[in-house]
């Protein structure tokens, strides 16, 4: 093996001195270690090339979270990134910092993006009683499961990629909702139902997660928000919030299947908007009629697997054994 | 080959141009298919956000069709791609859930062993036929016809499901059967994996029409000519909301016609516009049609 390698960077960089702030590409080429991490090699950037490049960095071990940034587009902790894995052919890596959030100079981005989201989700434990003495306590057992979220390390990756706060800034995102997760499932937390109730009505809550999985990608720490935002979502139907269109969605969609064993898209539509919410039932009659001119349905009668009785069956059973 | 056919509910219901255009484009190849008529909804990943167990059962009961048939499953919807692996990334590692599940398909005479694959049409044609085996039955070459490719977030996450690591030709699988019809892949286009809003239509409109803007009006000042996509559900969205999105966000014309996996492939064959339904999208195909017909073709 060689002592070193070539790597090939094409980094974005922001210079907000410059009258509103210019952006532009620079590429530069270093030699290190094979082994060496992305981050690695912006560090010989910086100390041997280029100075003025700015960038954050601290532990080099993946637990401090500060070298978050875009890969290839991706958003990484560049410290846990090698050099191979992501141009193992030599490729010239992009790098630019991460999104969703304000750039302060080339890869540094604010903070405060990402924590005024984990404020709104009043991020500590409210317990209902003061213990006489010493420190709350709980059971191992009931600690344990709260671990995937605890493992948190507040780098912004997630924040960084999700696809809803790309186009609406006020969704909570995704890692103010793992975070509020690992609260509502904390036994010793007295405000569960208060915490489910303004984050199932609240605007930006959790059901305007698309699911596209993008934080579950990128996580560097195996946190998976959208799956917590998923628990999130049973807890608060089974907490008996049954308002939203997404819960009506979800309903519609299980009960479709029960009975026709395939999805009725027309009726999906009108329980997903209300069936008594007169604007929204206008605002999809003109998409049913375009598509309607184009030789397509909607399909006013649902289409039916061949067994669906077979299905209806199937649930039966599976229901009558969780009750 | 021969497949296990599960075309799935949109292009049953919403996107009756993705059955007829897959159905033709298999033809072609010589793809033999049993269609899972009896076969359920995979959930689509809703229907588990209220019974993930429930979802699972439905899946490996159709697993389990197809395994009595000993033949892999084909399906034409990222989604139901993304579904199915998922479920059956499950239960292949866990015998003792795939044991219970297998309890409530006894009455049906169904048990699956985990032996089943499934494989989106796109996954097909290049693991199994091969890109230049698809390549000889074609008739034209797109040059110059610059593609999009938009996957549908189930096509590409979670890769362990996917087996990305195990199969690396699915990361790229739109690009390269773009190239292969002799295309070009839309450069700088960055929405290829993104989310096209879909599952908040319903919920929050508002966000799902930016998402639906951003995507088309960005591949298209980038100069496509096309969106590409393997999911009807992006389809429904990036083609039957465009002019509503496009309108709203952008204060422009839906312009960029979005098209199917089967659709693309059946250009590159020579097929009619009526052969492949594209007379059936919202946003108009016509100058996509004229542009292909338009090019030299071979026999």
């Amino acid at each position: 093996m060689p002592d070193t390698m070539n790597v090939k960077l094409k980094i974005k960089r922001f210079d907000p001195t410059q009258s509103g702030g210019k952006t532009w590409w620079q590429e530069y080429e270093v030699d290190i270690h094979p082994d060496s991490t992305v981050l690695d090699s912006l560090i010989e950037v910086r100390e041997h090339e280029d100075g003025t490049l700015a960038m954050r960095c601290a532990c080099r071990a993946s637990i401090c979270g500060s070298c978050g940034m875009k890969v290839n587009g991706n958003a990484k902790l560049v410290c846990k990134t090698r050099v191979v894995d992501v141009a193992p052919n030599g490729e010239q890596l992009t790098i630019e910092p991460m999104g969703n959030q304000h750039v302060v100079k080339d890869l540094v981005i604010s903070l405060d993006t990402f924590f005024a989201q984990i404020n709104r989700v009043e991020p500590y434990l409210q317990p209902s009683f003061v213990p006489e003495q010493g420190e709350y306590t709980a059971t191992n057992e009931s600690m344990e499961n709260l671990l995937i979220s605890m493992n948190c390390i507040m780098c912004g990756c997630c924040v960084s990629d999700c696809t809803v706060l790309e186009v609406d800034s006020n969704f909570i995102g995704p890692a103010a909702l793992a975070k509020a997760w690992r609260f509502t499932e904390d036994p010793r937390d007295s405000k569960r139902d208060e915490r489910l109730k303004a984050l199932n009505d609240e605007d930006g809550g959790m059901w305007d997660c698309t699911r596209c999985m993008k934080c579950v990608d990128v996580c560097p720490k195996g946190v998976a928000p959208m799956d917590r935002i998923m628990e999130l979502r049973e807890a608060a139907i089974e907490a008996g919030n049954t308002n939203t269109h997404g819960y009506h969605h979800t309903e519609s969609f299980y009960n479709s299947v029960k009975k026709n064993g395939r999805l009725d898209e027309t009726r999906l539509a009108i329980d997903s908007a209300g069936m008594f919410n007169i604007p929204r039932m206008l605002d999809l009659v003109p998409i049913g009629l375009a598509a309607m001119r184009k030789g397509k349905l909607p399909p006013l009668m649902p289409h039916k697997a061949e067994d669906h009785k077979k299905v209806k069956e199937l649930y039966e059973r599976v229901e009558g054994e969780s009750k | 080959m021969k497949y296990a056919f599960y075309p799935g509910c949109v292009a049953r219901g919403g996107a009756p141009e993705l059955y007829d255009s897959a159905l033709a484009v298999m033809e072609r190849l010589g793809i033999e298919h049993v269609e899972l008529t009896k076969a359920a909804c995979t959930g689509a990943g809703v229907l588990q956000e209220k019974n993930l167990k429930m979802g699972d059962i439905l899946n490996v009961r159709t697993f389990a069709m197809a395994e009595q048939m000993d033949l892999p499953i084909m399906v034409l919807c990222s989604t139901c791609q993304g579904v199915m692996s998922q479920a059956n990334h499950r239960v292949k590692r866990d015998p003792e859930y795939l044991a219970e599940i297998n309890k409530h398909l006894a009455t049906e005479g169904l048990e699956y062993k985990g032996t089943t694959s499934v494989k989106h049409l796109l996954w097909a044609l290049i693991e199994d036929i091969g890109l230049d085996k698809l390549k000889e039955t074609f008739t034209r070459e797109l040059t110059g016809m610059n593609m999009a490719p938009f996957y549908g977030c189930y096509m590409v996450r979670p890769t362990d499901a996917l087996e990305f690591k195990e199969i690396p030709s699915r990361e790229t699988s739109l690009e390269d059967l773009i190239e292969a019809v002799g295309g070009t892949v839309t450069e700088k286009f960055t929405g290829k994996t993104a989310c096209c809003g879909f599952p908040i239509l319903f919920i929050n409109q508002a966000n799902s029409m930016k998402m639906v803007a951003n995507h088309t009006g960005s591949a298209q000042d980038l100069g496509a000519d096309a969106m590409v996509t393997p999911c009807p559900l992006c389809h429904l969205n990036l083609d039957g909301y465009q002019p509503k999105a496009r309108k709203q966000v952008r204060g422009d014309k839906a312009e960029l016609p979005v098209i199917h996996v089967p659709q693309l492939i059946g250009l590159a064959m020579g097929m009619s516009e009526k052969a492949l339904g594209l007379q059936k999208h919202i946003v108009s195909t016509k100058e996509l049609v004229r542009k292909a017909e338009a090019l030299p073709t071979q026999v």
